[in-house]
């Protein structure tokens, strides 16, 4: 699985990444020796049903977890503990409420050091410029809306320059108008900053409209059954017509994984 | 805001009245049933001589002595047992088995370990304390949502960065709550302690109730009773009313 061929040499690099979770019913496998190279500035959505391991190769990656075998290289060094050269946005947002909303996007930035504070706040008000939250600075979490609370953890994640956003389906409890306001946001984002993305999603759709490429996982073991090379041009509205052809290939394939595991048993 | 004012205040003075008169018609001059006006008379005597006023000082400067030390205390052993599933495990019981406890119980061994003296009224008072602090500590910083720890995990916060930016200020809510409990329980003891434990460094509220019951004085009895009810209410609501008002309306809380 290597990267795409338009863009940079590879930076995290997956080398048979196993993971065993116990369950109720005797251990199960999540991730089954997975192997992904993700180039630099590349966009990649994980897509599969729950179950797949997809969340989990992604807390693999933010080192909150560690694999049992095999490797996770970023730019050659292994991965073993969370960092801020690979910053998490989550399902919910994880906002922290005792926390105004500039002090929220300060707060990797407070822990990075050879700053000087004037810099600090510099650099989150042009993160919550980008997002297009500048005037709520000073609001509270629970005074905006989910959206913008979303628009808040990506402005908090990208602050401290992360060399890899990992996000972990974090437009699934939007409603679909935010949704798609936040595709077209993250694409632009995307496309200026040149920033090196992981995504988790079950949303077969979203992952054609946002990735370079869509890597299919399935579940028992979590193994990558089909990676899908998206070359259509950006920025790319959800609705349009080739999206949604390509979604459904996308679709019927994983369809064919699933039906083969279950004959398989 | 003021017409809500108007049920509880007919309401008193209806209390009030009947109390009076049914005293007059039925138990006139009865020495186990004071009047609502022999009390405001005794009120304004101990009021005027200074006594009431003293009184109440002492008290709630054993209060406030108690209060802080069994807070303190149970703050850090919370916090410790948050922090190790070991001490935990090691002290948890003995914790749980303490809180039930009345504090009362406490009286006769504070009596012969320290004697007829203040540290004997501070003893139960921070044993009244203690334990229900620490439990609430513990349970707060236990119940801080994963989430936020991760989150700022991949920050790059560990260690004690991450228990003074994360676990206490999320656990806040349930900190102060477990410090008004607290209070609740140490007002408490302390009661109980100054009921009996007669001692001559102080003479506190409770030592005023006793004394009256002693010299069959009921208003002064029923007078204490109301002195420590306004204590207690005035105390909740200027100490802790804040606090809540802040964390509400900062975080939306409850209907925020």
């Amino acid at each position: 699985m290597t990267p795409h061929a338009e863009t940079g040499p590879v930076q995290l690099a997956l080398r048979g990444v196993t993971k065993r979770f116990r369950g109720a019913s005797g251990p199960v496998t999540a991730l089954d020796s997975v192997d992904l190279d993700v180039g630099h500035g590349e966009f990649i959505c994980l897509v599969g049903p729950s179950g797949c391991g997809k969340s989990t190769l992604l807390n693999l990656v933010a080192g909150l977890d560690e694999a049992d075998e095999g490797s996770i290289l970023l730019d050659g060094e292994p991965v073993r503990t969370p960092g801020r050269d690979r910053m998490v946005m989550f399902q919910q947002d994880a906002l922290f409420p005792w926390l105004n909303v500039l002090e929220n996007v300060l707060f990797g930035l407070r822990l990075k050091p050879n700053l000087r504070d004037a810099e600090r706040v510099e650099v989150a008000r042009h993160y919550l410029d980008i997002v297009g939250l500048a005037d709520k600075e000073l609001a509270r979490p629970h005074e905006l809306s989910g959206g913008m609370r979303q628009r808040v953890a990506l402005a908090r994640a990208l602050a401290p320059n992360p060399r890899v956003l990992l996000m972990d389906e974090p437009f699934s409890a939007l409603d679909a108008l935010t949704r798609d306001l936040l595709y077209g946001d993250i694409q632009r984002i995307f496309t200026q900053r040149k920033k090196t993305i992981l995504l988790v999603t079950h949303n077969i759709r979203e992952a054609v409209c946002l990735g370079d490429r869509v890597v299919l996982l399935s579940p028992n073991p979590g193994k990558i059954r089909q990676v899908f090379d998206i070359r259509l041009p950006r920025p790319r509205r959800i609705n349009h017509p080739d999206l949604a052809e390509l979604a459904g290939e996308v679709t019927s394939a994983l369809a064919s994984h699933l039906g083969g595991h279950e004959a398989a048993i | 805001m003021s017409r809500r004012l108007v049920a509880p205040l007919a309401f008193a003075a209806l209390l009030l009245a009947g109390w009076e008169a049914s005293v007059r018609a039925w138990l006139p001059g009865s020495p186990f049933v004071p009047t609502p006006t022999a009390i405001l008379g005794w009120f304004w005597e101990a009021l005027l001589d200074g006594s009431l006023l003293e009184a109440t000082l002492v008290t709630l400067r054993r209060l406030s002595l108690g209060f802080l030390v069994g807070a303190g205390l149970g703050l850090l052993l919370g916090g410790l047992c948050a922090r190790s599933r070991t001490v935990r495990d090691a002290i948890g019981w003995l914790a749980l088995g303490l809180q039930t406890l009345p504090s009362v119980c406490w009286v006769p061994l504070a009596i012969l370990w320290f004697g007829q003296r203040e540290g004997a009224i501070l003893f139960v008072t921070v044993m009244g304390t203690v334990w229900s602090v620490m439990l609430a500590v513990q349970e707060s910083v236990l119940s801080v949502p994963p989430l936020y720890v991760r989150a700022a995990q991949t920050m790059g916060s560990r260690g004690w960065h991450l228990w003074s930016r994360i676990l206490i200020p999320a656990s806040l809510p349930g900190i102060v709550g477990g410090m008004k409990q607290g209070w609740a329980f140490a007002w408490r003891s302390l009661m109980a302690a100054e009921i009996f434990v007669v001692i001559l460094s102080g003479y506190g509220l409770g030592t005023m109730l006793h004394d009256g019951r002693e010299l069959l004085r009921m208003e002064q009895v029923v007078g204490v009773m109301a002195v420590v009810i306004l204590v207690g209410l005035l105390a909740d609501l200027a100490l802790f009313g804040p606090v809540e008002r802040w964390l509400r309306r900062t975080r939306g809380l409850g209907g925020g």
